[in-house]
């Protein structure tokens, strides 16, 4: 019996304090026809050692960054995580709560968390972050509501087709039985127009949603954005990488109104897509509307200065169907990891990786583009991922890079078809030059057999 | 105003008619029964109103209450002071707690609501 | 837990120009920051984030990681979040790069092991609801309620038909009606009867055509098994409407019986909680859906699917399917982790696990209800409400009393004051991990506190780093984060 205590004396007492004689009595309240009569069909027990052989080797079988020079992005990254991530984030202490229900028996997790809203609000340039939510694809669909509230504009919410195409799909699928419809704006040149953009914002239009650095890792005209959604009327909601505020303008100083983010590069492992940190931080007169928990400093009865979780009457448990929104947890594991993350490298360390992640992108761009046959798709400027157009079919090209020891990037065609030869590629500060030479040279290598 | 001379939604609201105009607002019972109030919620001036739904809500720290229109019609006047500063509502719940003023449609308040001493005893019912 | 005066801010504690280094320097070809992204672009300098050295750091979050309470260190019988034993074997597996360092757009040929264990998840959460499909997408439970009611609009659309109500007990989660408002539906509050299951009068008196969903928690959050189910799901499946079970209660039926079973069309796990995935001090959880046949089309894509030569991949390839409600794959690292509990557990001691979450709530039951009355239900499954309704008339002490005291005896609270349909709720869910003699000293430590001098209980806690935190303050003039520190701070220099 894995994990549990009782001994056969001790199940023969306690069932007799309940007053019956077997374990299966205790079901006895359920009607018989529904019980199961069999064993439930799934492979027997293992024991430690079995387990951690069978399925540890198992999943040694899966080829990642640890094995292969890793140039894959679009979301996910693979920056370095210092060891004391690991290390503060895997106490018991920590990983063994749950929320912070009761703050005399919470402190260590509120006051993590409380600052961690601070760091988001230094990340993002404004005024309050909430706990997090679940990712950085479905804090832009809570974004997004949180404007349809917050505007009482229910006609539209304008996209930019230059924002991740899984977030978009979130929006849509959230919306998808509400009223606002969803217009795209596509980033013909790998960046929106806000000329363009600004044809589709209507009266009844909620919220401008872009993200800068984009998909294609080119930087928008976030401060242009802004004023074409304030013009009408309207918010700006800007999905960002954190990583990319150690080196550009934050999008809270760009005029941004709701700031969100995929957070797995502060400190978490990329796991094959979560879990990952929703980061959500907005303008502080929208508090009120934002959904998620929320910590706020206080005193107990003795002065003490401490924490809590506040402004609950925004939340399901409280305000049931007239909540901001349905979520009851936050991602504070990944949230603690990330405020590690950003204590340990503090203003300069976080400098470092945004500034040698750029550098060494831009000189991936330069040597993938002078392989014969390849350029760059978009030349707006970019942060750490960029668009290689390819002469040959990117499906069979990465297949054949990837036989050579590389991860070289993402094609584009399932999500654009109008970019079904490109290749977008992403590099941060742990790739050397040997990597990024050896990618570029694979490619030339394969390209001949692969178009 | 004469205190007498408000009428009482069974939800604890309260409306005084004047001109053709009704000053809506919440009793001093159901102040105190929410306690620690945090912060209301009041609809725009031009808010259609249908007497019965919520026009509103009122929270404490750990609960949110809906606030039920006595009367319906447009709401042509909102105060701020209590939008800004919901403790005023401790202090004084009718002259100076007043949440909004309605444009009522007819010439006088639904006839359900309830006069002062009909609600006096309603209150003293609760409160056991 | 230590009563400790916590560390100060991390940005009290900063001190310009400490840092340590992790990163190397640069090795390609130097260039003008200029040349790569014009100045407009770029900040003068990085955001205002507070400067430490690696020690500061390390002795800030262990000192902090010592003011909670954890179920490493505390009995936690938090009702509704099912707080066991979290298996360390799992945590190391989880911590290997076989699982950390794979990229959600790796080519399938490298992912071929982690895609095996995903698969087979599947079908485990399939097996264990009785149900046909599942899809591992939703981020947590509220998440995996949000999805399963779009798949159910997406039926309902599907079909023509036009449904606007999911019908919820009022015992429900509050996630329920939230979910259900999320997902364009109207919620309508089922009352419950005086024995704290569904009114069945009330729930035909409100189920008509309009009805899409009635969302069910069997057991429900008083701790008892509903038997109407099967007439529920009678009564939803004339009328075309579909059962959805919340499946926040599993650890008390794994294996005992089947939501399938017993008529659900759809349901959510949440594996943090039945299957033993940390909790993380409020998250990450997961929130996987398992759904009849004929829901299976509209689960949000992609699934983990099998080729004909026996490798896996990811099928994206479903035109009736909601979309997605997150990016990615799903939370795989809390997956991982229930994957490696239900290998680890095998069909007898899955069954086992339900029988002892059982046995150890109706134990304690036994232990304490002649002083702390259940006014639900004689016998429960793996929790049950106490109400603190008698001695708060009677002495003065109220269920929040109890449970702050309990924090003085390094016992976590119970969940106090939920569900909502009893008064004064003290709701206790021991979990099967925890042994007879833990289970003994809480009962007894409960048994004193009611003996307690209620103004003394009135101040408990006393032996923690704080006590009794003014909540209204916090509500009313919010602070939520550092003063000093805001979107006018200029930064500092690099």
């Amino acid at each position: 019996m894995a994990y549990i205590a009782n001994t056969p004396d001790d199940v023969r007492v306690m069932l007799s304090a309940i007053g019956l004689e077997s374990l299966e009595q205790l079901f006895d309240l359920i009607p018989p026809e529904y019980r199961l009569q069999r064993p439930l069909n799934i492979p027997p027990a293992l024991g430690e050692f079995e387990l951690t052989r069978r399925v540890g080797n198992l999943i040694a079988t899966n080829v990642g960054a640890d094995q292969r020079p890793s140039f894959l992005g679009g979301g996910c990254y693979d920056h370095f995580i210092p060891a004391v991530v690991d290390h503060l984030a895997s106490r018991g202490e920590f990983y063994t709560a749950y929320t912070p229900y009761q703050p005399e028996a919470s402190q260590g997790t509120l006051q993590a968390t409380f600052e961690y809203q601070t760091l988001i609000t230094q990340l993002t340039g404004l005024d309050v972050s909430n706990a997090s939510l679940y990712d950085g694809g479905s804090a832009v669909a809570e974004a997004v509501l949180m404007a349809l509230t917050i505007t009482r504009r229910f006609g539209r919410i304008v996209v930019a087709g230059s924002v991740h195409p899984e977030y978009r799909q979130i929006v849509d699928t959230y919306l998808a039985n509400l009223e606002p419809e969803i217009v795209t704006v596509p980033a013909a040149g790998g960046r929106v127009d806000p000329d363009e953009i600004s044809k589709s914002v209507t009266d009844d239009t909620a919220a401008i949603v872009i993200q800068s650095p984009n998909f294609f890792g080119q930087i928008e005209e976030v401060a242009a954005l802004a004023e074409v959604a304030h013009r009408k009327g309207a918010l700006l909601i800007v999905s960002f990488d954190p990583i990319s505020a150690g080196l550009l303008r934050r999008p809270g100083d760009c005029g941004a109104d709701i700031v969100v983010a995929e957070g797995q590069s502060l400190g978490n492992p990329m796991s094959f897509g979560g879990p990952y940190l929703g980061i959500m931080a907005c303008r502080e007169e929208y508090v009120r509307k934002m959904p998620g928990r929320i910590v706020g400093e206080t005193t107990d009865r003795h002065g003490k200065r401490c924490w809590v979780l506040t402004l609950q009457t925004r939340e399901q448990h409280i305000r049931r169907e007239k909540a901001t929104s349905n979520i009851c947890t936050n991602q504070g594991l990944l949230a603690l990891r990330a405020s590690i993350y950003l204590a340990a490298l503090g203003p300069t360390g976080l400098r470092q990786a945004a500034e040698l992640s750029t550098r060494k992108a831009h000189y991936a761009a330069e040597r993938l583009s002078a392989i014969p046959g390849y350029s760059l798709a978009f030349h707006g400027p970019y942060f750490k991922e960029f668009v290689i157009r390819t002469p040959g079919d990117p499906e069979r090209l990465l297949a054949e890079v990837g036989r050579l020891g590389y991860h070289g990037g993402i094609a584009l065609g399932r999500w654009f078809p109008e970019l079904a030869d490109c290749i977008l590629v992403a590099v941060t500060e742990k790739r050397t030059r040997d990597e990024i030479d050896g990618l570029a040279e694979a490619f030339r290598d394969v390209t001949p057999y692969s178009t | 105003m004469d205190l007498k001379a408000l009428r009482y939604a069974p939800t604890h609201e309260w409306a005084y008619l004047e001109g053709g105009i009704a000053t809506v607002g919440i009793s001093k019972f159901a102040v105190d029964q929410l306690s620690d109030l945090i912060m209301i919620d009041l609809p725009a001036v031009g808010t259609k109103l249908t007497a019965g739904k919520d026009f509103g809500q009122v929270e404490s720290v750990k609960s949110v209450s809906d606030l039920y229109a006595p009367v319906s019609g447009e709401v042509v006047e909102v105060n701020q002071a209590v939008a800004q500063n919901v403790q005023l509502l401790s202090e004084d719940a009718y002259d100076k707690g007043w949440l909004i003023k309605v444009k009522i449609e007819g010439t006088s308040l639904p006839s359900e609501l309830m006069d002062d001493t009909a609600y006096q005893k309603k209150v003293a019912e609760e409160s056991h | 837990m230590y009563k400790l005066d916590p560390p100060p801010l991390l940005f009290e504690s900063s001190r310009r120009g400490r840092f340590t280094a992790c990163f190397p320097s640069s090795d390609v070809p130097g260039r003008a920051l200029d040349d790569l992204i014009p100045a407009a672009y770029r900040a003068e300098t990085p955001p205002p984030l507070p400067e430490l050295s690696e020690l500061d750091v390390v002795r800030h979050y262990t000192n902090l990681s010592a003011s909670n309470m954890s179920i490493d260190t505390n009995f936690y019988p938090l009702g509704s979040c099912t707080m066991k034993y979290n298996p360390k074997r799992n945590e190391r597996l989880a911590s290997s790069p076989g699982l950390g360092a794979q990229h959600p757009y790796q080519a399938e040929n490298t992912l071929q092991g982690l895609l095996a264990v995903l698969f087979e998840l599947q079908q485990f959460l399939a097996e264990i609801a009785g149900l046909h499909a599942v899809s591992l997408q939703p981020a947590a439970g509220a998440q995996g309620e949000l999805a399963s009611l779009l798949v159910a609009a997406a039926y309902f659309r599907d079909r023509g038909e036009k449904r606007t109500k999911v019908l919820i007990p009022d015992s429900a989660h509050g996630t329920n009606p939230a979910s259900a408002h999320l997902a364009g539906f109207e919620a309508v509050t089922i009352r419950s009867n005086a024995a704290g299951l569904v009114d069945l009068e009330d729930f035909r008196s409100k189920l008509d055509d309009q009805t899409a969903v009635f969302m069910i928690t069997n057991p429900n959050t008083v701790g008892l098994f509903d038997p109407q189910i099967g007439t529920l799901a009678r009564l939803l499946h004339e009328r075309g409407a579909l059962l959805y079970l919340d499946g926040a209660n599993m650890n008390a039926i794994l294996g005992a019986v089947r939501p399938g079973d017993m008529g659900a069309d759809l349901m959510h796990y949440n594996p943090h909680k039945t299957f033993s995935g940390p909790h993380g001090g409020g998250g990450p959880g997961a929130g996987p859906i398992a759904v009849r046949d004929f829901l299976a089309p509209y689960l949000p894509a992609p699934l983990v699917a099998r080729n004909e030569d026996g490798s896996f991949f990811l099928d994206h390839a479903r035109p009736k399917s909601i979309g997605r409600v997150r990016s990615f794959f799903g939370n795989t690292g809390v997956l991982f982790r229930a994957y490696c509990y239900i290998r680890s557990q095998g069909p007898d001691g899955l069954k086992q696990v339900s029988e002892h979450a059982v046995l150890n709530a109706n134990y304690l039951l036994a232990l304490v209800r002649h002083v702390y009355p259940v006014p639900l239900g004689t016998r429960c499954m793996h929790e049950f409400v106490a109400s603190a309704r008698g001695m708060a008339r009677e002495k003065g002490i109220r269920a929040m009393d109890i449970a702050k005291r309990l924090l003085d005896h390094n016992i976590h609270a119970p969940t106090v004051y939920f569900p909502l349909i009893v008064p004064e709720a003290l709701m206790i869910e021991p979990t099967e991990t925890e042994s007879r003699d833990t289970l003994e000293a809480f009962a007894a430590t409960l048994l004193k506190i009611a003996q307690e001098d209620p103004a003394q209980l009135h101040e408990a806690p006393h032996s923690t780093p704080i006590s009794r935190p003014d909540e209204v303050k916090a509500a009313r003039t919010p602070v939520l984060r550092w003063k000093d520190a805001g979107r006018s701070a200029e930064g500092v220099a690099s």
